[in-house]
């Protein structure tokens, strides 16, 4: 009568990451099966062409789980990476490797700004996330479309060296160096910090975290901070990868982020999930792309089974939430 | 007995002229309070008085639109809870003010609460063994509320504000509350404690503030028999009967009619590990008491009758065996439920008159049109018949607590049904409320309704029911006509206790 129950707090760490473990088995099985279509030995090109497009993606969702984690939705990702590539693209074409590196710096300043603004005015305006976000990508695609009405521009090759392929010719992606450094400088310190607790707090049950004393507006803009940072270094990994800007590159960013927090064990309420689930996502996604191809899918359905995933894997994830209640 | 305020530097808080109005709807007209260093002090009054809205302002939720809140003679703005908690304000709320998706110690470090001495005051609760690595979401509603007391106190705050922390806690639960509040007072702090429960109030606390209609009415030292008093001054006017003691309801129950024609019939009905194979008949016109401690299988019957989750077992409606799968279908079958939380029941932001009508709509007109004028007269009725406060009507979140519960009893009350499952219908609701709900379920009753009402306040029973069944670990362990449903025999049965009795003689 006492109210309380023993609780097995490695049994509630395992059930928090369960679903991660179970991304990271997804990953590997269609790893191993892509090995077996292939039927060749696992070489550095392999891995660059995996890593390098997922990177973007992975960079994607970690913008938008940085939002949802807070309780809201960013429909602007996108057109954030959009934007950041036809900039990068457009000032980046001459320049040298130092310029492109301030080019950089001021852009992912920028898009931490744009998401602080957007956090704000959702926070002020009492607008829901959903409508506010989806005007603000309206203004970042059609900025994106004023600067580079057609695709071109370019950037320093030395620049791309730094941010695709691998590591000084060891075979080691940079891509991973570039997620290991978002996540170490810029998500774990947040994330073990009261401003993250913060976040988690905002998404788990919004007036419990008000009550309890959270700054409910200041939480929200760092989310977007951090999203809009994310996003835009999504876009210049992009840009080093494709060698141009366009104002469409990003265009279909936004429904792979949300596809990727989705399968990657991010509850769209808020509150649950991290972001290693949602990096493996994005692998998945990618991968998921290329095994389509080598299976001579049209690519038009890759999309449909894009969609179907998403929501079989939030089907999924409801049916096992129900199962343990 | 009354006690004019000035604000005197050694109160602590003190709090003159607060007001607060939605449209046309006064919520405070003149909130005056004082509370001094090391005192429990009550703040009491009827639903819709102003108490709710006065602790929101007190604790940064809500901002006045004038009046001033003192701490220790200086002015304070409270523009949030934040602010509140700086001011030395710290707040239990109704419901715990935890983010369920992380663990204890998460939240202790998202507050900058200290760990060490939430660690005390829980050991001082009797509670030290609570896991703080635990999930939130996977600690019961008792404990959570303990934890958010304990963290209350940590922040060691001036004034400690419970907004009826005791409502829904076990008696041994409230009792070590009653502990650490009256250790915090020995402390020199003080506690500003809500609470419907007048034996409690009188037993625990130093003085109390009497709210009505938004104005402070009196301000009185409690003693043996204030309740009466403060019954009197949240009433407005004295009673035309003597009030039983304690403020409760008159008995409105009748004994010894037996033989009722069975309306409802439950057999071996389980949920889960809540509910155990339990069996009872309802008969006409009969209003069946359940009685239970919290959390002894009580929401897991009312929520296997009322489809909101699929029990296993037989449930016999007139006869014909019911397949409860969904609310939708124990509705049909003429079973309805009025839920303790006006919550889960009501569209807050639409019209009372919608909110009376939803169960209708499926009856309304065949063609899906709804027929205005005939809804409007049924309304009317229903509105009328419970007393409904009409200044409110386009918004049923502007109600208070009273009368959105009676708005919920009218929508089935202008639909029609057999069986009323009410599941602590008076909680959180004052006593002429409660006068008024208890007197309308027994005249349903009289009219041939059948009604299975849990209340977690054991004196109730006796006073609303005809028999009550008592619930213990999810089984039925005692069957009580109301003559002999004391709140000392129940205590001891609803603690698994008759059969002992039994035996013993």
């Amino acid at each position: 009568m006492n109210g309380h129950a023993g609780h097995f707090p490695r049994a509630a760490q395992l059930r928090r990451n369960g679903w991660v473990v179970g991304t990271f088995v997804v990953l590997a099985l269609m790893l191993l099966y892509e090995r077996v279509i292939h039927s060749t030995a696992f070489g550095a090109y392999d891995m660059q062409s995996l890593v390098d497009p997922s990177v973007s993606l992975a960079l994607a969702a970690m913008a938008q789980a940085a939002v949802v984690l807070a309780g809201g939705i960013d429909l602007s990702i996108g057109s954030q990476m959009s934007l950041a590539n036809v900039i990068a693209a457009n000032w980046m074409v001459n320049a040298g490797i130092g310029d492109a590196l301030a080019i950089s710096a001021a852009l992912l300043l920028g898009g931490a700004l744009a998401g602080a603004a957007t956090g704000l005015v959702i926070t002020h305006s009492r607008v829901p996330d959903i409508i506010v976000t989806l005007a603000t990508g309206a203004i970042w695609g059609g900025l994106a479309l004023q600067i580079m009405p057609t695709p071109g521009g370019g950037v320093p090759q030395d620049f791309a060296n730094l941010l695709t392929g691998d590591v000084r010719g060891s075979g080691f992606p940079v891509g991973f160096v570039v997620l290991a450094l978002a996540l170490l400088l810029v998500w774990f310190p947040l994330r073990f910090s009261r401003p993250g607790l913060a976040i988690y707090a905002l998404g788990s049950n919004r007036t419990a975290a008000y009550l309890s004393g959270v700054n409910v507006g200041r939480t929200r803009v760092i989310a977007y901070a951090v999203g809009g940072m994310f996003a835009v270094l999504g876009g210049l990994t992009l840009t080093a990868q494709t060698l141009n800007g366009a104002a469409s590159s990003g265009a279909t960013f936004t429904l792979q982020s949300v596809a990727a927090i989705v399968i990657g064990g991010v509850a769209l309420t808020g509150g649950r999930g991290g972001m290693v689930g949602p990096i493996a996502a994005a692998f998945i996604l990618t991968l998921l792309g290329t095994l389509l191809g080598y299976l001579n899918v049209d690519p038009s359905w890759g999309l449909v089974i894009q969609g179907v995933v998403m929501v079989g894997a939030v089907m999924v994830g409801g049916l096992l939430l129900r199962r343990r209640k | 007995m009354m006690v004019e305020s000035q604000a005197a530097p050694s109160d602590l808080l003190t709090v003159s002229d607060l007001h607060k109005r939605y449209g046309a709807v006064v919520a405070l007209r003149a909130g005056n309070l004082t509370v001094a260093p090391g005192e429990i002090h009550a703040l009491l009054g009827a639903n819709g008085a102003g108490k709710s809205t006065m602790v929101k302002m007190l604790t940064g939720v809500i901002r006045p639109d004038g009046g001033t809140i003192m701490v220790h003679g200086a002015a304070v703005r409270l523009r949030s809870p934040r602010a509140a908690q700086k001011a030395g304000l710290a707040a239990v709320f109704q419901d715990p003010a935890l983010a369920p998706d992380l663990t204890v110690l998460e939240n202790l470090r998202l507050t900058g609460t200290s760990v060490t001495a939430v660690r005390q005051w829980l050991a001082a609760m009797e509670i030290g063994n609570i896991d703080l690595r635990a999930l939130v979401s996977d600690l019961p509603l008792p404990t959570l509320r303990m934890l958010d007391l304990a963290r209350a106190l940590a922040r060691e705050p001036q004034l400690l504000l419970l907004d009826e922390i005791t409502a829904a806690l076990p008696a041994d639960l409230a009792e070590r509350v009653f502990v650490v509040m009256r250790r915090w007072r020995e402390l020199g702090r003080s506690v500003l404690f809500i609470s419907h429960r007048l034996a409690e109030v009188r037993a625990i606390c130093d003085r109390a503030t009497v709210l009505r209609d938004g104005v402070r009415v009196g301000v009185l030292d409690l003693a043996e028999g204030s309740e009466e008093r403060i019954v009197e001054l949240m009433l407005g006017a004295v009673p035309q009967t003597v009030p039983p003691p304690s403020g409760h309801v008159p008995a409105i129950r009748r004994d010894g009619q037996e033989s009722r024609p069975a309306v409802l019939e439950v057999r071996d009905l389980s949920l889960g590990h809540e509910l155990r194979g339990v069996s009872f008949t309802l008969g006409r016109g009969e209003v069946l008491g359940v009685a239970a401690l919290e959390g002894q299988g009580q929401e897991a019957l009312f929520d296997a009758l009322s489809g909101r989750r699929a029990g296993v077992g037989e449930v016999i409606m007139r006869g014909r065996k019911l397949r409860l799968r969904q609310p939708y279908d124990a509705i049909r079958a003429g079973m309805v439920l009025v839920p303790a939380d006006r919550v889960l029941a009501l569209l807050p932001q639409r019209s009372v008159r919608e909110n009376i009508s939803i169960p209708r709509y499926n009856r309304v007109s065949g063609w899906g049109v709804i027929r205005q004028g005939r809804e409007r007269s049924w309304i009317a009725e229903a509105v009328a018949r419970l007393q409904i406060d009409t200044r409110a009507m386009s918004q049923v979140r502007r109600l208070s607590g009273g009368n959105q519960q009676k708005v919920t009893i009218a929508r089935w009350v202008a639909r029609g049904f057999d069986v009323l499952l009410c599941f602590d219908p008076t909680r959180g609701i004052d006593v002429g409320t409660k006068r008024q709900i208890y007197a309308l379920l027994r005249e349903l009753a009289d009219q041939g309704a059948s009604i299975l009402l849990f209340t977690s306040e054991l004196p109730e029973i006796q006073l609303a029911c005809d028999r009550v069944l008592v619930l213990y670990e999810g089984r039925i362990v005692g069957e009580l006509p109301a003559s002999e449903a004391d709140e000392a025999t129940l205590l001891h049965a609803a603690h698994g206790l008759t059969h002992q009795e039994e035996a013993a003689g």
